[in-house]
């Protein structure tokens, strides 16, 4: 048998980097689409929608420099279409398509061919986008996203190159999905007089929405209550977006990489990998809300960030040249 | 679309005649086209405009800090070259690269042209691309030149001359390739009845020549293209040809030189060893231990692993001696020297400046002449006498004055034209012929080329930087030729 054709390091990273950026741009455009929605069922609420958007990114201390408040108008400008930022969707998919144009001749041309179109989507909207064309905006974004997932799939050989895309991919949406738990259930908690009115209801489906989760929570759990939310987003061992699946396809992106069995180690990034899996696998709701939702989650992501540096140590060797260029 | 009105402007035109009447291969073209409905050229047009943006088929434009991508502009009206032509284009290129490898050998070795007093020593170890680090150097398979592309002309008569050799680090393939692919996607109705050559097997020639320069044959090669990375103007050629033959793309960086061992890239299992690079890098960025110390681009000791035949590079260091535009002033007696033979492509008539009564025949006709520095490509440090300014004129008057071995002059040809897509109607437009030339175990010369024209009215700079545009170029097969070709 002829060997595989060896990875480069530089390659391995700016694949990588491709995947977590096209998995980023397409949770902006889902998180602030979801939104999008939400405020026409609350209507005139007192509340504010936008600012949890924004906590979520993690980038709220930025937003605050920049924006006094936190309209539709000034998330979705900072989120979605700011090309200084380098978080913005906009920013993601630039740097999503920098990435895939040096790593042009390991991709293949459909993958290459997606991700510019995606990015031609968004530089041709860019100065164009009506409010009445946010939606549909958003929603083209996520299918392109989408559909780079799938050409991704069927049109690139399942080599060690692309379980860096999957391995990239899984550990963004984890991450993400900490993000969007940690926010969401520290403002829906307070409510409790909301508890199992249509208010209530409303939130929790967005929250699922925001992960493209309310039809597949509705066949696990049916009713929705806060803890099976935290349940199926944190624990469910069948959803992609979940923490806990998301991980476990991490870690097997890694495993085919390195050739280690399942359940063993050959380097930093598979042990914290591994130690992350397991904690998932057998962590219990109940117990979680019971000793602190927050610092669970913070931890998991302190966890994410370690395993992604060690993925960086193990496999690249340093960091890539382009990382969330600006215009 | 119609042709008629359609004036030739007294050049040589490549679809019509001096009396306005087709030329005998066009004429199946210009049916096919003047046939299409109103507007549906226009539409094919836009589509390969968005369809060549779409594909990302786009090139960095240098000096922009922006980092501006732009598609190079694609002429749907393909050019035609008839078999009879292309036989004696294709001969000329073999007995030209032949004679220039044959040169580059001497000059690194017995140096028996200079010596013979065929072409005045002076005049090589002056040459900017003159490499004495290249010295006693043995390629494999004593190639020096293994990816060529001569640029072509042809002037008022018709006859077809060479302008330039481009045998350092030539682009433009990749461009041949896409374009015929995206004709055939937008506009596959235009092939018919007409027997094109196809030219999409050039990445397997290409990597079958790169395969050939290993030195250990034994095993299958590693062949690797070096890039200078993603803001190179030609990135998208790198790319495409690495992903056309299967290599790894690398760079500088990804490369490293174990000292009496070998090359080897960084994978992410470690290193691994490199036999082949095509280097898309100019010698002075290859390793700056022996060339540029500044270069960030290069490899440090990848020339001491080539000197020790630890790795075969293509092209060799050292071959732009004959790149020279001074030093191919010379090529036609290279070819007598090396040949026996006269050339079949001619020369285009060239004045060396150093050459006393060459430069003052130069300085006192500038106004008609071309001149061009010696080391310069990309249309760059070049003076069209008839289209420049008293002060351009007064200035390269000053630069030849200076560094007459820099410059040479050639008279303003009357490029051939060919009818280009202009708002909404065919305008002749001036053309050159850029073929590409491999030579590894013998010689291939691709059927085809790079057809690259100059969109904007009277330009005779048909570079991409300077406003230039492409066409898909045509090299019709015999009919004999044509039968076999689609029955493979």
């Amino acid at each position: 048998m002829i060997p595989s054709r060896p990875l480069l390091g530089r390659v391995a990273d700016s694949i990588y980097w491709m995947a977590r950026y096209i998995e980023r741009a397409e949770n902006v455009a889902r998180f602030v689409g979801v939104n999008l929605h939400l405020t026409l069922d609350l209507g005139s609420s007192e509340e504010n929608q936008w600012q949890p958007i924004v906590d979520v990114t993690g980038d709220a201390r930025v937003f605050r420099e920049r924006f006094a408040e936190a309209t539709q108008e000034t998330v979705v400008e900072f989120l979605a279409l700011d090309a200084a930022d380098p978080n913005s969707m906009f920013s993601c998919i630039l740097a999503a398509r920098e990435n895939a144009r040096s790593v042009r001749e390991t991709i293949s041309s459909e993958m290459w061919e997606q991700v510019n179109a995606l990015y031609l989507l968004v530089k041709e909207a860019r100065g164009r986008l009506t409010p009445d064309a946010l939606p549909g905006y958003f929603h083209d974004v996520r299918m392109a996203c989408d559909q780079f997932q799938g050409v991704t799939d069927s049109t690139m050989s399942h080599n060690e190159a692309w379980r860096f895309i999957g391995l990239g991919r899984s550990l963004e949406r984890a991450d993400k999905t900490t993000r969007l738990v940690d926010v969401k259930y520290f403002i829906l908690l307070p409510a409790l007089s909301d508890v199992g009115t249509p208010y209530d209801e409303i939130q929790w489906a967005a929250v699922l929405k925001s992960v493209s989760g309310f039809e597949m929570y509705r066949k696990r759990h049916g009713r929705i209550s806060p803890s099976r939310v935290v349940d199926f987003l944190l624990f469910d061992n069948e959803f992609p977006r979940a923490v806990r699946y998301a991980s476990g396809q991490a870690d097997g992106c890694l495993h085919a990489i390195t050739g280690t069995p399942a359940g063993a180690f050959s380097c930093a990034s598979e042990q914290r990998l591994g130690m992350l899996k397991s904690e998932l696998d057998f962590g219990r709701v109940d117990v979680i809300l019971a000793e602190g939702l927050h610092e669970f989650l913070d931890g998991l992501q302190v966890k994410l960030n370690k395993i992604d540096e060690g993925v960086a140590g193990d496999f690249f060797g340093r960091r890539p040249a382009v990382q969330g260029t600006a215009v | 679309m119609r042709f008629s009105p359609y004036d030739t402007g007294g050049f040589y035109d490549e679809m019509f005649d001096d009396a306005g009447a087709p030329r005998p291969q066009a004429q199946l073209l210009i049916d096919t086209i003047e046939g299409l409905s109103d507007g549906q050229l226009l539409r094919y047009q836009r589509a390969a405009d968005r369809l060549l943006l779409q594909m990302g088929i786009t090139f960095n434009v240098y000096g922009d800090s922006a980092g501006t991508e732009k598609i190079f502009p694609f002429d749907l009206i393909p050019r035609i070259v008839p078999a009879h032509e292309w036989e004696r284009i294709e001969r000329g290129l073999r007995q030209r690269i032949h004679a220039l490898n044959e040169f580059i050998e001497d000059i690194y070795h017995d140096q028996k042209i200079l010596r013979d007093n065929v072409i005045p020593r002076e005049m090589i170890l002056s040459a900017a691309s003159y490499r004495p680090q290249c010295h006693g150097l043995n390629p494999p398979r004593r190639v020096w030149c293994h990816i060529t592309g001569t640029d072509l002309v042809r002037d008022r008569d018709g006859e077809y001359y060479v302008l330039e050799d481009n045998l350092r680090v030539p682009s433009g393939v990749s461009y041949v390739i896409e374009n015929r692919e995206v004709m055939k996607r937008i506009f596959p109705k235009v092939f018919e009845g007409l027997p094109v050559r196809p030219v999409d097997d050039y990445p397997s020639r290409l990597l079958e020549t790169l395969e050939s320069i290993a030195h250990r044959q034994a095993a299958s090669p590693r062949v690797v293209l070096l890039t200078p990375g993603i803001y190179n103007s030609a990135y998208f050629e790198h790319s495409f040809l690495a992903q056309q033959m299967g290599v790894q793309l690398v760079e500088g960086r990804d490369l490293t030189v174990i000292a009496g061992d070998g090359v080897y890239m960084r994978t992410t299992k470690g290193p691994e060893r490199v036999d082949v690079i095509y280097r898309r890098i100019d010698d002075d960025f290859l390793d700056p231990q022996a060339f540029r110390a500044d270069s960030l681009l290069g490899v440090p000791g990848l020339m001491a692993a080539y000197r020790e035949g630890r790795v075969s590079l293509a092209n060799a260091p050292g071959n732009g001696v004959a790149d020279d535009k001074a030093v191919y002033a010379y090529v036609p007696d290279m070819i007598r020297y090396y040949e026996g033979a006269d050339p079949i492509l001619p020369n285009v008539p060239t004045f060396l400046c150093w050459r006393d009564a060459d430069r003052q025949h130069v300085l006192a006709n500038l106004e008609r002449l071309v001149v061009k520095s010696a080391n310069e490509a990309g249309g760059y440090g070049m003076l069209v006498g008839p289209h420049s300014t008293q002060e351009q004129r007064e200035d390269f008057a000053a630069r030849i004055a200076a560094n007459p071995r820099n410059y040479v002059a050639q008279p303003t040809l009357g490029l051939s034209r060919a009818p280009a897509i202009v708002e909404d109607h065919p305008e002749g437009r001036h053309i050159d012929l850029r073929p590409y030339v491999l030579y590894g175990r013998d010689i291939y010369v691709l059927p085809g080329g790079l057809t690259r024209v100059a969109l904007r009215r009277g330009s005779l700079v048909v570079n991409s930087s300077q406003g230039g545009g492409s066409k898909d170029t045509w090299v019709l097969a015999e009919p004999a030729r044509a039968e076999a070709e689609a029955l493979r």
